[in-house]
């Protein structure tokens, strides 16, 4: 028992809480790819895709998680409203971070790719993304921790995650469950963090090598 | 070799960057397209790769419209070098040189190779190639734009600016390499460059481009220099043309004997200006014995020669060796061997001797 909450139930919170913000993480970074490279491929695309990915962020999630249900026709307690709402936060967040990334590869880079006789597409993909990586990473890192922070918001539509023990502790008036919470939300959020910045530094060995003249 | 015929390109903002351009670029020799900013010399070099696609007219390599291939193969066999080198900073050396062989289907053996091959080409080390392009000079950098260009023996090598983004030093060493290459290999290059002494050091023909996209004059840097189309070619140039023109003017230039010592030997004061040399016969500098005291020449008291004249060299370079010497006679030498000096006037009068004009 830690703070009136016992430790399994403090760990299949957390693994649906993961699951609830990671899953999305992904999927939104899936969907962002090919918009953020549309916005840089197309210059006249990029502020109406950028803005109006952008707005989406604004929608506050308890109206988003309560809409969701009556669009897609799904259950209220059903996990995927708040999969689909988290993803299109992170869709919101991704997409001007893919388009700034992929902008930031050196035009003396991308012009010599396309003159070595690089095709558009696998020029974007062996050339331009592994660049843009650096960038990318850093809007994801952004992303993974708003989701965590969003997604506790599910438990006053009593999808149970750690969210679940703010509303308990309020509640029972008890602040133990609620102090767990925020501690289990916190490190959650530490590890996504630490765990993308890992992942930026092993995809980018190039950016760490000594400048040995 | 590369044949452009009345191209032109306008952009939709009703600009023209290249107007009814028709000229032939040879096989083997380096092409330079030199001319002002706007002139739309890299224009018409990203034509003949289809980076951009012409209006009106077409361009022919080898008799074949570049228009009927595929961009991306055309631009496979074409070997490319671009300002600041362009390299793929988040690959090594090897795998940047590496590019056009994979794309192309080369094996990973293959490619390789022939990577590793161009890398010694332009006198990089097998050490340089495992870095990043980052852990590199800019010299060296450009290098590896040039092994990058060149690993899959293309029979035409385009180089925009390649040289511009690096110091005068660098600079000279990489044309040197460029014209070794050029020789080596007997590949046809196309340079663009706005440095007009570049062009007419590097080139063996020169285009002279002006603005709006029109071509001035095609011609040889000696002709350039003797006779420009017109004032604007002139103009561009540059005041110092019939100097410049001494470089490409190999005229027999008949040196003078000169009496040598050796380090440690007794020159007596009186004697003037008098050359050192070591066992081999290299000179290595002068001592000054016009008056003070005589005695054996010390090494600290020899002055820096000026230029040496390698015979068979340029009038140009003859006249730099007397004229930078501190003695007055510049020095000439045969397989470093001290063989003679020259005098300005002896230099004149080959030149002279040639029919009054440098050409």
């Amino acid at each position: 028992m830690i703070g009136g909450v016992a430790w399994s139930t403090v760990g299949d919170l957390l693994l649906r809480h993961l699951y609830l913000a990671g899953v999305p993480l992904l999927v939104g970074l899936l969907i962002s790819l090919p918009l953020g490279w549309l916005a840089t491929r197309y210059r006249w695309l990029a502020p109406p895709m950028i803005a109006g990915t952008g707005l989406l962020y604004t929608i506050p999630s308890l109206a988003l998680f309560i809409l969701l249900p009556l669009l897609l026709g799904t259950r209220v307690l059903d996990d995927a409203n708040v999969l689909v709402a988290m993803t299109l936060y992170s869709v919101a967040l991704l997409t001007r971070t893919v388009a700034d990334g992929l902008g930031s590869v050196p035009g003396a880079t991308r012009q010599a790719a396309t003159a070595m006789g690089y095709g558009e597409l696998r020029r974007t993909l062996v050339v331009d993304l592994p660049l843009a990586v650096p960038v990318i990473t850093a809007g994801l890192r952004v992303a993974a921790v708003s989701n965590v922070s969003i997604v506790s918001v599910a438990a006053l539509i009593g999808v149970s995650q750690l969210g679940q023990l703010f509303t308990e502790g309020f509640n029972r008036n008890d602040m133990g469950p609620i102090v767990v919470g925020i501690a289990a939300c916190v490190a959650l959020a530490l590890v996504l963090d630490a765990g993308i910045a890992l992942l930026s530094r092993v995809l980018t060995p190039w950016l760490r090598a000594g400048v040995a003249r | 070799m590369i044949r452009f015929e009345s191209v032109t390109k306008r952009y939709p903002d009703g600009t023209t960057a290249v107007d009814d351009l028709s000229l032939e670029v040879p096989r083997g020799g380096i092409t330079v397209f030199v001319g002002p900013s706007g002139c739309g010399k890299t224009t018409s070099l990203r034509m003949i790769n289809r980076m951009v696609e012409p209006t009106e007219g077409r361009i022919l390599i080898n008799d074949e419209d570049v228009a009927d291939r595929k961009p991306a193969r055309l631009r496979r066999s074409i070997g490319y070098v671009i300002q600041h080198a362009g390299l793929f900073p988040h690959r090594t050396v090897l795998a940047n040189v590496m590019t056009v062989p994979t794309l192309i289907g080369w094996d990973k053996g293959r490619a390789r190779t022939a990577a590793m091959e161009a890398i010694e080409k332009v006198g990089l080390t097998a050490d340089q190639a495992s870095r990043y392009p980052a852990q590199l000079s800019g010299g060296q950098q450009q290098r590896v734009g040039v092994a990058r260009a060149l690993a899959s023996d293309p029979e035409v090598v385009l180089m925009d600016e390649p040289f511009s983004a690096v110091d005068p030093l660098v600079r000279t060493d990489l044309q040197n390499e460029v014209r070794r290459l050029q020789r080596e290999l007997g590949i046809t290059v196309v340079l663009v460059t706005h440095d007009i002494d570049e062009a007419i050091s590097l080139g063996d023909h020169v285009a002279v481009m002006r603005q709006g996209g029109h071509l001035a004059q095609l011609a040889s840097p000696g002709e350039l220099l003797t006779e420009p189309a017109d004032d604007f070619v002139a103009s561009f140039v540059g005041k110092d043309r019939g100097y410049r023109k001494l470089g490409f003017t190999t005229t027999q230039v008949e040196s003078d004997p000169e009496e040598t010592v050796a380090l440690g030997e007794d020159v007596p004061a009186g004697r003037g200006w008098v050359l050192v040399v070591d066992e081999d016969g290299q000179p290595l500098g002068w001592v000054d014995r016009q008056g003070g005291t005589g005695g054996p020449v010390r090494e600290e008291e020899l002055h820096r020669m000026g230029s040496l004249a390698e015979v068979g060299d340029s009038a140009r370079v003859f006249l730099d060796a007397a004229l930078s010497a501190p003695s007055g006679r510049g020095v000439v030498v045969e397989d470093g061997r001290v063989v003679g000096t020259v005098v300005p006037e002896r230099v004149l009068e080959a030149i002279r001797a040639r029919g009054g004009s440098a050409a």
